[in-house]
């Protein structure tokens, strides 16, 4: 029993469709090139290196245009926004964004290898009809242009010979100098990318990133010399290959055969890539332009455990629950942006993030907020922020459910902080039409001192529903992972009585993991026939964990119980 | 940038710099270009510098990921001693080895991804960075008995038999799986997993 296409399929749609359109276009440039005659003296020359060179290149047009679209954020939660009317199942899709921008960037990695290969036995064919290392027949295609009123077939002009010859042709044509350049870029792009690079050391794989810009308008010049050369359409009306193919040594000599004229392909790639880059420079400038707004800073409240609170006001900022901003202070670094997620709700009036305190940047931010000091700080003393933002994820969906389990692993709980404080004030301002009937949620943590500033939260929530008599509404279950055998012992000893001992809730703390599979048919058998949306900010173990428990416990039919699978990711 | 341990990045640059010798080298050699030699020695260039470059050191601040089955090959490279350990000796090497590659257009670009590989290593040789390998921990072997020197001569205390019932019930609502022992339980043994 289970069913992963509604949690999977429209993503596994979407990307067979993009196969497909890779494979189309592979084959028909592929065969646009082998198979016309314009290019049937450019294919005896270099054999079967030129198709296999141009319909690589295709593809790499149109993976180069879908490259930037996905980390259009503003446009993207534009899309996500505006499709409030569609249904939940395609702002899911926009969620994915970031694992399709990598597919894409896998697949142009893949094509530049193809195209680069294919082109390395081009230039060395080339550059070996020109020297006269090969074929007679070669020979003499290379040698036409080298008269007056005639136009080359071999880009390769000079004599050299091979291996300088090659070198030559790379470093003098625009095509080869752009060519290595722009791989070279491809190349440091991606080994600055791998996970490793990325979270540990998140400011070189940023900066090094930007490398794409001389690789789009590299990209952009790589064909402007024409050197990959066709016959022109006059050419063919008098000159015939089917006749003339045999008698090369009698062109320009019968009338039959006129010396064929030859030009090269007009670029093609920018028209591909200048919509998309036109609209991520639009997406930096509105990035730079929501920078510029003024933030004020008018609360900083330091919590155990390496945690600060910022509390910030921004004229005209509307959020929804669980969005996050990027976050920048130029007295700490000038350039630097950071995501965090909004822990406060939309209904208070101010807008607020919990950084965790880990690197230089946020140790920085630390103490440009002074909360390494211990006297009261003056306001006009905290640093200017800039804010983009917000940004919408997975989180906003929470109240388009009925039922919803919330898991959030250590930090990863501060979305959920924003959605709880929500439902809060719904509550308080007694919004009985919550669609929203029954909440069930998990935090898992490692350390007992984190909890301090979320059980305040949880133990209003407590009261205000036991006061509107609605206890059951929110279910919550905290999992202590971390206890040694001190606390063990504290908690045996103390496990009658009505409180919990760590965070004065009446539900009481939990140790170890949780039974995921019983968790789950528990769910299911209490709420038949009904879609219950599963959201996890958390690590990718525990996210493979919860998507296989929601595939596996939903039932096959349209009707019975589903579980639909969101995970938060940056 | 701070806390940026160089030799990660190098790491990478360079193990791809192999994969893209070897490359080049296979399409030179397959090929039977001009002088393709070079490309030849630049296969076995590149082998040695993906053998070489493959077990991730240590970093300093910290846990390292391992690449799959690395293992293996930390016991040979940490053989090499200083060879691999400083990263002067590193970069030179890598510096040294890009050379040769450079003079056929099929592996330049090998040339090129290896000579920014050798100067980032340079960098982290700067910033006093060494490569250390990642051992695997010695289990420890749980001492059996150890701490017994005799066994109990009096059994252990227990409440007087009124109590004992009581805290029988609750032992059996509250813990799992605990087995009941000799005692008649009341209230039937419920496994309470949440």
């Amino acid at each position: 029993m289970g069913n992963w296409v509604e949690n999977e399929g429209l993503s596994i749609f979407v990307i067979l469709i993009w196969l497909g359109m890779n494979v189309f276009l592979f084959v028909w440039y592929y065969r646009f090139y082998a198979l016309r005659k314009t290019f049937f003296y450019t294919q005896k020359l270099l054999g079967i290196a030129l198709p296999l060179a141009r319909a690589p290149a295709a593809c790499l047009n149109f993976n180069c245009m879908l490259i930037l679209l996905p980390v259009c954020r503003n446009l993207l939660s534009f899309l996500r926004g505006s499709s409030a009317c569609c249904s939940t199942r395609i702002r899911r899709q926009l969620d994915r964004n970031l694992t399709f921008h990598k597919m894409v960037a896998w697949m142009i990695a893949l094509h530049t290898a193809i195209h680069t290969i294919a082109h390395l036995f081009n230039v060395e064919w080339c550059v070996d009809a020109r020297s006269n290392n090969s074929d007679p027949y070669s020979i003499a295609l290379s040698d036409l242009g080298d008269n007056p009123n005639e136009t080359y077939l071999n880009f390769a002009r000079k004599r050299f010979k091979n291996p300088e010859g090659g070198l030559y042709v790379a470093v003098t044509r625009l095509a080869g100098i752009t060519g290595i350049v722009i791989t070279l870029c491809l190349i440091l792009i991606i080994t600055s990318s791998t996970k490793t690079i990325r979270r540990s050391y998140f400011e070189l794989f940023w900066y090094t990133h930007h490398l794409f810009v001389i690789f789009f308008i590299g990209l952009a010049i790589h064909g402007a010399e024409r050197i990959v050369r066709g016959q022109t359409p006059q050419s063919l009306d008098q000159h015939h290959h089917e006749i003339c193919e045999k008698r090369i040594s009698e062109w320009g000599k019968i009338k039959e055969c006129p010396i064929p004229q030859f030009s090269g392909n007009p670029p093609m790639t920018w028209k591909w890539i200048v919509g998309p880059m036109f609209l991520y420079l639009c997406e930096r400038l509105v990035r730079f332009w929501r920078s510029q707004q003024k933030v004020v800073i008018t609360k900083v409240v330091t919590h155990p455990f390496k945690t600060i609170e910022l509390q910030m006001k921004k004229k005209g900022f509307k959020m929804e629950v669980g969005q996050y901003i990027f976050v920048k202070c130029p007295k700490v670094s000038r350039l630097e942006w950071h995501p965090f997620t909004l822990t406060s709700a939309p209904e208070e009036d101010f807008f607020s993030i919990h950084i965790r305190i880990v690197g230089d940047w946020t140790e920085g931010l630390f103490n440009a907020c002074g909360c390494d000091k211990q006297e009261f700080q003056d306001a006009w003393k905290l640093p200017k922020i800039a804010v983009d933002g917000p940004f919408g994820t997975a989180s906003e969906d929470v109240f388009s459910y009925e039922v919803v389990m919330l898991v959030g692993a250590g930090i990863g709980v501060t979305p959920f902080a924003s959605i709880l404080k929500s439902v809060w004030y719904k509550y308080c301002n007694n919004a009985t039409n919550l669609r929203l009937k029954k909440i069930y949620f998990y935090w898992l943590c490692r350390d007992t001192h984190a909890f301090e500033w979320f059980a305040d939260l949880l133990q209003l929530l407590e009261t205000q529903m036991l006061e509107r008599n609605n206890a059951g509404f929110l279910s919550y279950n905290i999992y202590l992972t971390g206890w040694d055998e001190s606390q063990a012992n504290h908690f045996a000893v103390h496990h009658d009585e009505e409180k919990d001992v760590i965070t004065g809730l009446k539900q009481k703390t939990l140790y170890g993991r949780p039974n995921w599979d019983n968790e789950f048919k528990t769910i299911a058998s209490q709420h038949p026939n009904t879609r219950i949306g599963v959201f996890l900010c958390g690590p990718e173990a525990l996210a493979e964990t919860l998507n296989k428990q929601c595939i596996s416990n939903s039932e096959s039919g349209p009707r019975g119980v589903h579980f639909i699978f969101n995970k938060e990711n940056f | 940038m701070g806390q940026i341990e160089w030799a990660m990045w190098a790491n990478e640059q360079a193990l791809a710099s192999g994969l893209i010798l070897v490359t080049g080298g296979i399409v030179a050699t397959a090929g039977q270009f001009t002088s393709w030699w070079f490309g030849a020695y630049s296969i076995v260039a590149g082998v040695f510098i993906c053998l070489l470059e493959y077990p991730r050191g240590k970093r300093r601040k910290g846990s390292t990921m391992e690449r799959c089955g690395q293992k293996y090959l930390t016991k040979v490279v940490k053989v090499l001693g200083p060879l691999s350990r400083n990263y002067y000796i590193r970069a030179v090497l890598h510096l040294g080895l890009s050379v040769p590659a450079g003079f056929l257009l099929a592996t330049i670009l090998g040339t090129a991804c290896l000579a920014i590989a050798s100067s980032i290593y340079l960098l982290a040789a700067f910033h006093g960075e060494q490569w250390t390998p990642i051992e695997p921990k010695p289990k420890e072997r749980p001492q059996v008995g150890g701490t017994i020197k005799q066994p109990p001569s009096n059994p252990p205390p227990r409440p007087p038999a009124e109590a004992r019932k009581k805290s029988g019930e609750e032992e059996a609502a509250a813990s799992a799986g605990v087995s009941g022992g000799p005692q008649e339980n009341p209230v039937p043994v419920v496994d309470e997993v949440v």
